[in-house]
């Protein structure tokens, strides 16, 4: 699993928030490769970083040091556009709030990516925003505002719309921290089957140790440093 | 199963601020009517004061020639602008020269003046001051020897008849109406005219209201012949009257004409000098009033987004993560004001446009003609609309590049 370009490279990360006496570095040289079709876990103690980590590697934000790859290219030197770009095609983001557009039925939430490309969405682009949100198991329910729909189905359309632009990583940061338990647990399943099935790599940021063990690789953060990083069997 | 789902027709942009701008109903709707009321203003008085300063322009032109040839000053000829500080209304009927003087060679004069470009029509004619004497009463009068089919042309004469005619034929004049209740005459009664040296006795043949009280007190019109031999001008002609195609190009015509012609030309413009000026104040505060009520649409506008900016950062940073670029961010809000401004100019010009009709439909002179006159042109609409719209884009920037510049990041912690 480990063979090819990693879609993922971080070289000597760190990031320092603030400037002057209240300069704070919170990452310390972070190196890591995610690659194809790979399941990783992120976890942490709260303050340790892995926000930052995922925002970075979302390329929200620039690292003070050190380089990131996404599938091998360099974004260092991307502007505003380049970067817009790149995150439109190769990255999905989930957040453990939803940050669903409330104006917008569940549909047109999962059509947003697809439309922030090509700026208008035709027959097959509807077609295919429907089928994601068949996939969630939210196909009836697409001409619903977010405030329509519970939580664990608002993210779930998060999720559909996270891969509308077919990305190669998702990026989840604690996408099951204001769920109950059961319907973590049918999140993380849907994450697992989509990854088996479409060989898309994740990244997730979660808390609960029961989901952690469910995932291919788990690489621990603590104060801005990798402490672990293994893999692990993979459980059904 | 319900019915198949629909592509949103709209592209990215579009979709996203009309669909804040319906989100946000109670803020856009309160923008809207400040940008109604406020360009329905705009409209409304631009309405009023264009259509009373062309009603003004039109009734001092009724009565005058937009441009007047005279024979020179007696001195050196002064260059224009003159520092003459604005002569009445009626001058040219009511000449200030002491001295009569034909202007020299005026057939060839007129008969050039007339093949000037934008030279519509031309009339020469023989004015000078005489009294008009019958029984007791005398009063002074302004005498104007005309050649009515010429003189028609220049001045309507025909459509201010009130009895009689004015056909002019030898013996016959033409009064005004005050004139001749002053006088005590009627059509068909007989009149003295005296001027220093001579005297005629004429037949009341037409009676007139110009409306311009100058004129209907003062006016008495005969044969251009007779005012020739009463004045002592034999074969001669005091002013040449010329009207132009393009009445707010009569200064270039008349200044064309004085080029060309050894004479005094002036245009009604600068006949008129201070009712021009008055005009022109008149324009320039309404135009300062408009400014003002644009800069508070302006800031209408740029506040309602400011605050829909700061209500939609987490939104904003959502579709910032899903790779909207800055410039799209900026253009949502853009359309936003642009929206705002198209549609609340729409409503507010259709507002004024209204409202001004309104007005010129309610309160009506006995002859049916609106006590207020009002002007709505096409363009005044195009100019508003152009003028909002614009001011909604200019007044959105700073919101839409505050949305734009947003840090994604500090959008979706704060979630
Ligand atoms: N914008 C910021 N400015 C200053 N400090 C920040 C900012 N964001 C995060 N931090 C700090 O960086 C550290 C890591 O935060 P974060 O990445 O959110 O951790 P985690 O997600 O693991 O809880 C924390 O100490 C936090 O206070
Ligand atoms: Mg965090």
């Amino acid at each position: 699993m480990a063979d090819g370009v990693p879609v993922l490279a971080l070289k000597g990360v760190r990031h320092t928030y603030g400037q002057g006496d209240t300069a704070t570095e919170v990452l310390h040289g972070i190196d890591l490769a995610v690659h194809p079709g790979e399941f990783t876990a992120l976890i942490g103690p709260s303050g340790s970083g892995k926000s930052t980590l995922l925002n970075l590697i979302g390329l929200l934000e620039q690292p003070t040091h050190g380089e990131i790859l996404i599938d091998g290219a360099p974004t260092a030197t991307l502007d505003d556009n380049g970067r817009s770009a790149l995150r439109n095609r190769a990255l999905g983001f989930v957040f453990q709030f939803h940050h669903l557009l409330p104006a917008f039925s569940a549909l047109e939430n999962v059509l947003m990516p697809t439309l922030v490309n090509g700026g208008r969405a035709g027959a097959g682009s509807v077609a295919e925003a429907m089928a994601l949100l068949e996939a969630v198991g939210l196909g009836d329910l697409h001409g619903r505002r977010p405030a329509q729909l519970s939580g664990g189905q608002q993210q779930r359309v998060a999720i559909a719309r996270a891969l509308a632009s077919r990305p190669r990583l998702l990026l989840a940061d604690e996408p099951t921290g204001n769920l109950d338990t059961h319907t973590a647990d049918d999140i993380f399943a849907l994450f697992r089957r989509i990854n088996r099935e479409q060989g898309l790599a994740f990244l997730v940021v979660t808390h609960d140790p029961r989901l952690a063990a469910r995932c291919d690789r788990v690489v621990q953060l603590v104060d801005g440093n990798i402490v672990a990083d293994h893999r692990q069997g993979q459980t059904p | 199963m319900p019915a198949a789902p629909r592509a949103p027709r709209l592209p990215y942009d579009w979709l996203l601020a009309l669909r804040f701008l319906r989100e946000g109903r109670a803020q856009t709707l309160l923008i809207l009517l400040g940008i109604t009321l406020g360009v329905g203003v705009i409209v409304f008085l631009t309405a009023l004061i264009d259509g009373l300063q062309q009603n003004i322009i039109a009734r001092t032109l009724g009565v005058q020639p937009h441009v007047t040839v005279s024979a020179p000053d007696d001195r050196v000829r002064a260059a224009w602008p003159r520092t003459d500080a604005g002569t009445p209304l009626l001058s040219q009927a009511s000449p200030r020269a002491q001295r009569l003087r034909s202007i020299p060679g005026w057939q060839q004069t007129a008969t050039g003046i007339a093949a000037l470009p934008g030279v519509r029509d031309v009339a020469a004619i023989v004015s000078g001051p005489a009294s008009a004497v019958r029984g007791q009463a005398e009063r002074q009068v302004a005498l104007l020897g005309v050649v009515p089919g010429e003189y028609q042309r220049i001045v309507p004469l025909d459509s201010y008849l009130v009895e009689g005619n004015l056909r002019l034929q030898a013996g016959e004049a033409a009064v005004g109406t005050e004139l001749a209740r002053e006088l005590g005459l009627r059509v068909g009664d007989r009149l003295r005219l005296q001027t220093a040296t001579r005297d005629d006795v004429f037949i009341v043949a037409g009676l007139f209201t110009v409306g311009v009280r100058e004129a209907d007190e003062r006016w008495v019109f005969v044969p251009r012949r007779s005012a020739q031999t009463l004045l002592e001008l034999e074969g001669g002609a005091t002013h040449i009257q010329v009207t132009v195609d393009d009445i707010f190009a009569a200064t270039q015509v008349a200044e064309s004409i004085g080029d060309r012609y050894d004479v005094k030309s002036e245009s009604w413009m600068q006949v008129n000098r201070q009712l021009m000026t008055g005009l022109r104040s008149q324009s320039a505060s309404s135009s300062i009033i408009r400014f003002f009520v644009l800069v508070s649409v302006a800031f209408g506008i740029a506040s309602v987004l400011a605050v829909s900016v700061a209500q939609k950062q987490r939104e904003i940073g959502i579709l910032r993560a899903m790779g909207t670029r800055r410039t799209m961010v900026l253009r949502v809000f853009l359309i936003q004001g642009g929206v705002l401004g198209v549609a609340g100019s729409l409503l507010g010009a259709l507002a004024g446009t209204g409202l001004a009709l309104l007005f010129a439909n309610l309160a009506l002179n006995p002859d049916g003609t609106p006590v207020v006159p009002v002007m709505i042109t096409p363009s005044l609409f195009v100019t508003a609309v152009l003028t909002a719209t614009v001011t909604g884009l200019v007044a959105a920037a700073l919101p839409a590049r505050r949305a734009a510049r947003l840090d994604p990041v500090e959008a979706i912690r704060n979630g």
